[in-house]
């Protein structure tokens, strides 16, 4: 089954990371997505840029509306994910408490629908 | 209350839980005779208190008041049952007897030691025993206990199900076996004590009440069975980790191997306790697993106390149990020694071998091993891909700094 591990950090404390530090955790990140590989359960994975280039859609009627990040007051933001394929949410949640985005922020599990889950 | 005053609340709330979970679903089994319908009740009652302690706090008996959650949710079980309806006497005595047995502590933490042989039942499916007592008696998710058996957490948990059905339909009864029957069932129950302690020795959390009550659990069957040498041999092997627990971080956190332990920190009460032990079990020759094990430890730890080597002695023994008890952990181990007395091509051969077995792709062990290996041999490429896939398996933040720091030096 896929499953989508949702990143979500403070973007204001990963500015403020020193160089090094950032390319340690970059390091980590690079060793986890090794790790899922050996074990066949990765699919993909991409980092999102900042929240402040985001921009929200809505259309209303005739109205399109378009609101320029940053969007929400909230202090974790979505950063990235990555999608894994695994057999059940206990072992997506074993992958997600691996993963080094956990330790400085919030990983989100979310179990992707299966298209044959439409049907009937 | 804030979100993280409600973390902390569900936290300590989840830890109670899995404490209690076992003596719990032991005894509502012992009465119902039914193991699913003793988790279903008991799974209602945590999820009542996972909504209600975070709020209003953990209740001083919580086990009490768990029993009255699950006992309440049988009782409404029983009243939609027409047919059970009728016989309401017995139904008021049966809640009755929940009630007043809530109180009792002591005969709660015996019935689990009992559920552990009825686990062990010979009419239950050889391969579903231990599991089986993993996860009703010590509370392990299928998950931890499909990643130790190396089989998928979906095949796991059918042969759990599998297993509770049979229970039902069979009606195997869930009663102390009597004495001469307990050593037949042993196995199973010394290797779900084992797999606790373990799983308690890698979460670092949940580590001290799970290995604590592994220990304790294992000097029961020691008491009731004297004459075994097995359980003394297991205890032995327990008390030789345990005893080198507090040596295993740095005061900052960070893990230490082995050979970089400081023995001063060591726990010399328990080492000569699994000596003892270990001598007891071994009177009339080892005959199994866990007194090699233990003999491994021994080994271990005597290296590190008289500085002289044995690495020799310890591929014997690990030849030994690779014939009692062959796994790809062993085979692992095994490698590792082979290293010390100069073997290292043919411990990377046993270790190439390995990599074939899907089960060792997210095995972290596997990977350390082959990463030092690799690095022995001077193969620093190779070496430095495995340190890279061993950091991505890790979870915690000192193995993986350790780690790290491990693939540094090989790179430079």
């Amino acid at each position: 089954m896929r499953y989508m591990l949702m990143l979500h950090a403070d973007e204001a404390a990963g500015r403020s990371i020193e160089p090094e530090d950032m390319v340690r955790f970059m390091g980590q990140m690079y060793a986890y997505q090794q790790a899922l590989e050996k074990a066949a359960a990765f699919v993909s994975s991409n980092a999102l840029v900042s929240s402040s280039e985001a921009s929200l859609v809505r259309v209303q009627g005739n109205e399109i509306s378009v609101l320029d990040g940053p969007y929400a007051d909230v202090r974790e933001q979505f950063g990235g994910y990555f999608i894994i394929d695994v057999a059940d949410t206990d072992e997506a949640n074993k992958w997600a408490a691996r993963c080094p985005a956990a330790t400085w922020g919030t990983v989100e599990v979310r179990r992707i629908r299966d298209s044959s889950e439409y049907a009937g | 209350m804030t979100v993280s005053g409600s973390t902390v609340g569900r936290t300590a709330a989840e830890r109670v839980a899995r404490e209690s979970y076992g003596r719990l679903v032991s005894y509502l089994s012992g009465r119902l005779g039914d193991l699913a319908s003793a988790e279903d009740a008991l799974a209602t009652a945590f999820l009542t208190a996972l909504e209600k302690w975070p709020v209003d706090g953990v209740p001083d008996n919580p086990d009490a008041w768990l029993l009255t959650i699950a006992r309440r949710r049988k009782l409404d079980d029983w009243r939609k049952d027409k047919v059970k309806a009728k016989s309401a006497d017995h139904l008021a005595l049966i809640a009755e007897e929940l009630s007043s047995a809530a109180k009792m502590d002591g005969d709660i933490a015996d019935r689990r030691l009992a559920l552990m042989f009825a686990c062990a039942h010979p009419d239950i499916d050889v391969s579903a025993r231990t599991p089986l007592i993993l996860q009703t008696v010590l509370g392990l998710t299928a998950a931890d206990i499909a990643a130790r058996f190396f089989v998928s957490p979906r095949a796991m948990g059918q042969r759990l199900v599998r297993a509770k059905a049979r229970i039902k339909d069979e009606k195997i009864p869930f009663l102390v076996p009597e004495k001469e029957e307990l050593s037949h069932r042993l196995p199973p129950v010394l290797a779900s004590i084992y797999a606790a302690y373990t799983s308690g020795w890698m979460d670092i959390d949940g580590a001290q009440a799970l290995g604590q009550e592994a220990i304790w659990l294992a000097s029961v069957v020691v008491s009731l069975l004297p004459q075994e040498p097995e359980p003394k041999g297991l205890l032995a092997l327990m008390l030789y980790s345990e005893a080198r627990r507090s040596s295993r971080r740095s005061p900052d956190g960070a893990f230490v191997p082995l050979d970089g332990q400081d023995v001063g920190l060591w726990d010399h009460k328990r080492l000569r306790l699994a000596e003892g032990l270990l001598r007891e079990a071994n009177a009339n020759g080892p005959t199994g697993r866990y007194q090699i094990e233990a003999a491994i430890q021994s080994a271990h730890v005597a290296r590190r106390l008289s500085g002289i080597s044995n690495w020799h002695a310890l591929v014997s023994l690990y030849d030994v149990l690779g014939r009692i008890a062959p796994s790809p952990v062993v085979t692992l181990n095994r490698s590792v020694a082979l290293v010390r007395i100069g073997q290292a091509e043919a411990a990377l051969g046993h270790i190439h071998a390995l990599a074939a077995d899907p089960r060792m792709a997210d095995y972290l062990p596997y990977w350390t091993a082959r990463a030092q290996i690799c690095a022995d041999l001077g193969r620093h490429v190779e070496a430095a891909e495995a340190f890279t896939v061993a950091i991505g398996l890790c979870w915690s933040e000192a193995e993986r700094r350790h780690l790290e720091e491990q693939r540094s030096n090989v790179l430079c």
